[in-house]
């Protein structure tokens, strides 16, 4: 940055030595240490260094799971699994990347938000903000290539509806499609090109950090104000005073993060992304992670297409197409749409309104993108698109010069006199609150044709829930004598079964009466074993297509993951095998079908499964239908999640931890601040 | 100085030092799941026993099997190749270890194919290899010699090559990765 001519002094030899012949130690000291920041910034300035740590605890975890990936279209799957099951920590490293994306889109729309409110895009931050909007981008466009490197439905989808929208260009977006995907479908060679650049781009985003912040420690911070500093009472320097305030705001942010990771892993994950990619059927419901809801809704807003004496200017795909893009596009110019000479929306009574509207139009879109395309997901999608647009293209320029804007304080000083310790944390919380609901408003959307689950007691439930062993191995017993007759658990070892309170010699000897096929041996040929601990649990099927074949054309999913796959977890499992009821008169069932009250579409290809006094339980429990199917979905949850108990354990002790170290960072942060007046 | 003033400047020292410390130690401990991820996973540690089947082994040849990864070397010795290597001074060897301490039956010697210098696979098991001086293995790498107990007797390797855990099952087949527990000092 720039570096200054004056020759510094340092106490340490080392340091001096290294500083004199190359200034590291100087440039540090005025980009880090001296460097002039305005004293009033308030708690939303912290959101820049919070989606520096986001960056380095998503680069960090996300080289440990490289180590683990294997990106063929064959292996990722089972390669994600392997390092959630198998690999120490494995789960923590997936966990902490696949919510890390989240809060890291949370802190930077918090960021975006925050240089919207108060005009940090003006004279002389143009380049600031333009350098902000390509790391946007760059963003966006990792978040959806590691989204893609899993291999899930919603993986394997997402890949071939983004990749499509490029399918929009007149004449060569065929050609491009095919291109990007390097063939005719999504497929192997999509998935490591895609993989080589998740792993391209972090790079690539840190170069842009390191010019976005170059530039900014040029044109130096703008403050809640908007006035720039006038004299050396204005400022305080960088350290300690936000290094303090930064390290206090980070460590409160990793408290929400971290409770997430430990306790709530899978809440923003959507329950498609636990069931490996079928290349021959999407989802009922394809929807993006959260946060790209907002720009998905208005994708889909555009059904109708645009003709001019029967000639079709735009389709309404191409519309739609344009529109998403668009949105994030329009921001580049924001700083020439806006010419007001006052930055701060503090003072613009009229221009915060419009942006805090914006806000919650966001909310709404993200709402509207959540649900299924249709009906009232369409309105909202279209009245968000319209005053998107309508904000930037009319009411930014408009605004700009006929507002009446309210006096600006004399100085920064004069206005931290005013602003001094005034609920400035409160309302930083408020947006990140509404963030944290716009990351969860997927969940409120998702709607069904059911009735509502049955909202059972789980012992594992809560943040010092742990499984009911003794269910569980219930539930194992059910699985063994009904369920396996069908389903396969291929993720699951024999030797797992130890963690559920079987001894090494049961688990031997239960392994051994099952035959695996294992081979080929000397002469080539493949023979039968006895099975072992170290084996999987053994598919009642060779193939899905026997499978196929014996059942009448369905084929029962695999069920290691299957709470984590679908939306209600053991509620689901257990709603389900207690669901069969007689269909309504004027209900058809299919040949071959069932009627479910619980199942999509009511029509259930499974015949009733579980029925009271079919398995008599080792322990003696009554073998009520309750019982089995409690207790069978005890046991799927239990393979879903293995480390759920270490995870909560270690979890505590996090949550602790931090909560110690925000608490020490607060009283750091006011006893440094305390002589700022 | 003011007394005041001092009592905050202890304070601001304490707070500075706690929270510092702080940081060093939830740094230091998140990287630990990190470096431990690199460590085998749970069901790479499981796996790893093989059942050999010895019963075409005939006296004089060998067999190799791959156990974790490795080259697993199984030889039916001749009464001779016994005799060279039981009736001899075992102490004064570069790592000195019994033929006995190093065998289940006389006649099989089973060991990890691989040179204890710096992991080559020695030649030795297929007809027409270089045995080396001591008709054991030769590793190509570097010159290290084995004798027909798998024992270092000349070259550049500090160890005899590693016998792993196994038993006979029957008395043809054996299971490698659990049963005795060889010695093998040094590894």
């Amino acid at each position: 940055m720039s570096g200054s001519q004056e020759k510094e002094k340092f106490n340490n030899k080392t340091i001096q030595w290294i500083n004199d012949r190359m200034p590291i130690f100087s440039m540090l000291n005025n980009e880090y240490g001296k460097f002039p920041m305005p004293k009033n910034c308030n708690y939303f300035w912290n959101f820049g260094a919070i989606a520096m740590v986001m960056l380095v605890i998503m680069i960090v975890t996300g080289v440990f799971m490289a180590m683990n990936y294997v990106p063929s279209t064959a292996g990722a799957f089972a390669s994600i699994q392997h390092t959630t099951r198998e690999v120490n920590y494995g789960w923590l490293l997936r966990y902490m990347h696949m919510n890390g994306a989240s809060f890291f889109f949370i802190a930077v729309y918090i960021h975006l938000f925050r240089g919207l409110y108060y005009g940090s895009y003006k004279k002389p931050r143009e380049l600031v903000w333009i350098f902000g909007v390509v790391l946007l981008l760059l963003m966006m466009a990792t978040a959806f290539l590691g989204y893609t490197l899993p291999w899930s439905q919603m993986s394997g989808w997402g890949a071939t509806v983004i990749t499509s929208l490029f399918s929009a260009i007149p004449l060569i977006g065929g050609g491009i499609v095919t291109w990007l995907w390097g063939g005719f479908s999504v497929g192997q060679p999509t998935l490591n090109r895609f993989y080589a650049f998740h792993f391209l781009l972090p790079f690539i985003i840190c170069a842009a950090v390191f010019v976005h912040v170059w530039a900014l420690h040029v044109s130096k911070s703008n403050n809640p104000a908007g006035v720039e500093p006038k004299s050396e009472k204005d400022t305080v320097p960088f350290h300690p005073y936000y290094t303090a305030k930064d390290s206090f705001g980070t460590a409160v942010f990793m408290i929400v993060y971290f409770a997430v990771v430990f306790f709530a892993p899978l809440i923003l994950a959507n329950p498609d992304h636990w069931k490996p990619f079928n290349s021959l059927q999407t989802p009922p419901e394809i929807v993006p992670e959260w946060y790209f809801l907002p720009f998905y809704a208005m994708l889909r807003s555009f059904t109708v297409g645009i003709k001019v004496a029967g000639v079709t200017l735009l389709t309404a795909k191409q519309q739609g197409v344009l529109a998403m893009f668009g949105s994030i596009l329009i921001l580049f110019f924001v700083p020439w749409l806006d010419k007001s000479p006052v930055k701060s929306a503090r003072y613009r009574p009229v221009f915060k309104w419009a942006l805090r509207l914006l806000v919650l139009n966001m909310v709404m879109l993200t709402y509207a993108g959540a649900l299924p395309a249709a009906g009232k997901a369409l309105v909202m999608g279209r009245i968000g698109a319209a005053y998107y647009y309508f904000f930037f293209l009319v009411l930014l320029p408009y605004l700009g010069k006929r507002e009446k804007t309210l006096p600006l304080p004399e100085s920064i000083s004069a206005d931290y006199a005013a602003h001094h310790g005034g609920g400035a944390m409160k309302k930083a919380l408020i947006p990140a609150a509404l963030a944290l609901g716009l990351a969860l408003a997927p969940h409120a959307a998702r709607a069904a044709d059911t009735p509502p689950l049955p909202n059972l007691h789980w012992p594992e439930q809560g943040i010092f829930g742990h499984y009911d062993m003794a269910a569980v191995q219930r539930g194992f017993q059910v699985y063994k004598e009904v369920c396996s007759n069908c389903h396969s658990m291929k993720y699951i070892y024999y030797r797992n079964l130890e963690s559920i309170g079987y001894t090494k010699e049961q688990v031997k000897t239960l392994a051994a009466t099952y035959q695996i096929t294992d081979g080929p041996d000397e002469n080539g040929q493949m023979f039968q074993r006895p099975g072992r601990p170290t084996d999987h649990f053994k598919s009642p099927f060779p193939n899905p297509e026997t499978a196929r074949a014996a059942l009448n054309g369905a084929l029962p999913p695999d069920m290691s993951n299957l709470v984590n796959a679908r939306e209600g977890g053991p509620n689901y499992i257990y709603a389900i095998l207690t669901g069969y009821v007689p269909a309504p008169k004027d209900f058809h069932v299919m040949d071959g079908h069932m009627y479910n009250e619980y199942f999509p579409g009511h029509q259930i290809a499974m015949p009733q499964p579980l029925v009271a006094g079919q398995v008599q339980f080792q322990d003696g429990t009554p073998n009520t239908l309750d019982n089995e199917a409690r207790s069978v979905a005890q046991f799927l949850d239990w393979a879903s999640n293995p480390h759920m108990e270490q995870r909560k354990r270690l979890g505590i002790k996090v949550i602790l931890f931090m909560i110690a170290f925000a608490g020490i960072l607060l009283a750091t942060k006011r006893k440094v601040w305390s002589d700022v007046t | 100085m003011d007394q005041a003033v001092k009592k905050g400047a202890t304070r601001r020292d304490f707070l500075y030092l706690t929270a510092g410390a702080m940081g060093v130690v939830g740094a230091g401990s998140a990287a630990w799941p990190l470096i431990d991820s690199m460590n085998p996973a749970a069901d790479t540690l499981a796996a790893g026993s093989t059942e050999v089947d010895l019963s075409k082994v005939e006296v004089g040849s060998a067999l190799t099997a791959v156990w974790r990864g490795s080259p697993l070397f199984i030889r039916h010795r001749t009464p001779e190749e016994i005799k060279s290597v039981r009736d001899m001074d075992w102490k004064s060897l570069r790592d000195p270890q019994k033929d006995e301490d190093r065998t289940l039956k006389a006649e099989w010697i089973i060991i990890k194919g691989v040179c204890t210098h710096l992991g080559c696979i020695p030649l030795g098991q297929k007809a027409g290899d270089p045995r080396g001086e001591f008709n054991g293995w030769f590793c190509p790498c570097h010159g290290s010699q084995y004798d027909v107990s798998g024992r270092i007797r000349k070259g550049p390797a500090p160890l005899n090559m590693f016998v792993p855990p196994y038993k006979f099952i029957s008395d043809t087949v054996v299971h490698v990765g659990s049963g005795h527990d060889f010695p093998n000092p040094g590894f």
